[in-house]
């Protein structure tokens, strides 16, 4: 009984490790002022999803968690470092950490979809065992439904299949932290469902945590386990998205209306 | 840490200009050494660079090759000394036009093609995408193309001047009858190794002047699909002035060294 409250209590404890910490963050761009005061924690496991509107600095946010942004002030703690006192070595090792998935996926388009996937293996992991990279490569792409596209080229494939892929590149070094920028921006409803669908079976294989920048509601509500609304540089609003949806404020209630 | 957006205008941003091409290129001359060299990389960027241009720098060597001859022959025969028409091709065309010609081509053909490259890569967010994955884009994309560069233009350099010689060999069979060992024999007394060397070298300066703007355009350009064309189209101007710059050194510390 004993060890079992104590693997309970572990399991809470673990439950409320927080990964990102982010206070007071300000970045302006030439007199533009687009974060203000931004200030989140993201615990383990989490998918936090960020809404707002286009223009709005959501992007700016998760930039300058990988650092490349320089906020103007602010604190950043990831992974229990700062990132605003990293040397360029430390921020590098960081980053190994962390995947980011671009807007437009970003894939390197000299390269086929192979090369793509080894890139990281072979430069950043630096794994020179041609079966472990082979494997690595079957494994992401049976889990984003591709293993065809192996050796087509970026040109070649739809935007939900480059965005897949993407997203394949990105987990193939098992980062602990996703980070989302527009997942579903540019493609059609079903092709967004599917892409907010995988984000959350990735999510579960490889237990990362997640923060994830949209203004896709069916996006927000398939992923979101905690929501923050973004307004005029700050974080207006917060919960999860049935909190959210009967928010009392106009502004909170007008994204689940669709109005903006 | 905090680094503000400052705005900079007329002379100010000239220098500020200056002041970042040298970051860039110690930024590069550091990851030459840095370890990890990319070998598959500089490999395909030499076939691009050298063997892909080729055609072009042969092509128009052979017509400057002739067209010299065309218009050196009347002088000459003024004074009857058609006789020098051989060892005046090779001077000129060894010594000056030969290395410039085929740099400011290279300038049009290689600068704009790799700023083109990397601004559009910049512009994909595919360099954000390589660095936040903790990958060096300094090393696989710069790196690689600048030391291609500096060795394949001299390689071009040395190409066109030999066909050259075969365009100015049929443009005096034109009119006269010259046997193809007396007409090389004659261009190969004709000159001497003060002759090719300073020449051989300035060429490795032109391929590092065009490798690196390429890049530094490319790498630095600003967002938007506008800024590809502008990178390019910068690239261009830029190195087609540092070739006439460092060549305007080249030939005076040649005639120091050389000629008094």
């Amino acid at each position: 009984m004993e060890e079992v409250k104590e693997l309970k209590k572990k399991t809470s404890e673990k439950k409320a490790e927080v990964v990102i910490v982010i206070k007071g963050l300000k970045k302006s761009f030439g007199k533009k002022e687009v974060l203000k005061n931004i200030n989140l924690e993201v615990h383990k496991g989490e998918n936090v999803v960020i809404l707002g509107k286009s223009g709005e600095g959501k992007s700016v946010t998760i930039q300058c968690i990988v650092g490349l942004l320089i906020p103007d002030a602010g604190s950043l703690k990831v992974l229990g470092e700062e990132v605003t006192e990293m040397t360029e070595k430390e921020l590098k090792e960081m980053r190994t950490r962390i995947g980011f998935l671009f807007q437009g996926a970003a894939l390197y388009d000299s390269m086929t979809v192979r090369e793509n996937l080894e890139f990281p293996l072979t430069r950043v992991l630096k794994i020179k065992d041609q079966h472990e990279i082979d494997q690595r490569i079957d494994e992401v792409l049976e889990g984003v439904g591709l293993k065809d596209a192996i050796d087509k080229w970026p040109s070649d494939l739809s935007g939900g299949m480059r965005k897949r892929i993407g997203l394949a590149r990105t987990l193939i070094v098992k980062p602990e932290i996703m980070l989302y920028d527009e997942p579903t921006t540019g493609l059609d409803p079903i092709t967004s469902r599917e892409i907010s669908e995988l984000i959350m079976n990735m999510q579960k294989r490889y237990k990362t945590t997640s923060i994830i920048i949209t203004h896709d509601m069916e996006c927000a509500r398939i992923t979101a386990d905690r929501m923050v609304i973004m307004n005029d540089g700050e974080y207006i609003a917060e919960g999860s998205y049935k909190e959210l949806e009967k928010s009392a404020d106009k502004l909170v209630r007008s994204f689940f209306n669709e109005t903006i | 840490m905090a680094e503000q957006d400052i705005e900079l205008t007329g002379w100010r941003k000239w220098f500020a200009g200056i002041g970042d091409q040298g970051v860039f290129f110690g930024r590069f001359l550091r990851n030459i050494f840095a370890g990890g060299f990319e070998w598959s990389e500089f490999v395909r960027q030499c076939y691009e660079i050298g063997y892909r241009s080729v055609m072009l720098v042969g092509i128009t060597s052979f017509i400057m090759g002739a067209v010299l001859i065309l218009q050196l022959r009347p002088s000459l025969a003024s004074f009857g000394q058609e006789g020098m028409l051989p060892k005046t091709l090779t001077v000129s065309l060894i010594r000056e036009i030969g290395p410039v010609i085929t740099a400011l081509i290279c300038a049009g053909k290689i600068a704009s093609s790799i700023g083109a490259e990397l601004g559009s890569m910049k512009v994909t967010e595919q360099i954000d995408a390589m660095e936040v994955s903790g990958a060096n884009p300094v090393q696989y994309l710069v790196v690689t193309r600048i030391i291609a560069a500096t060795l394949m233009i001299p390689l071009l350099s040395l190409i066109g001047d030999v066909i050259g010689l075969f365009g100015g060999f049929l443009a005096i069979n034109i009119n006269d009858h010259v046997s193809g060992v007396l007409y090389f024999h004659k261009c190969l007394a004709s000159i001497d190794f003060t002759d090719f060397l300073p020449a051989f070298v300035k060429t490795i300066f032109f391929g590092l002047a065009i490798g690196f703007v390429g890049c530094y355009k490319g790498y630095n350009s600003n967002r938007g699909t506008e800024s590809v064309g502008l990178a390019a189209n910068s690239a261009v101007v830029t190195a087609s002035l540092w070739i006439f710059v460092i060549d305007a050194i080249a030939v005076q510390i040649t005639s120091i060294l050389f000629y008094h």
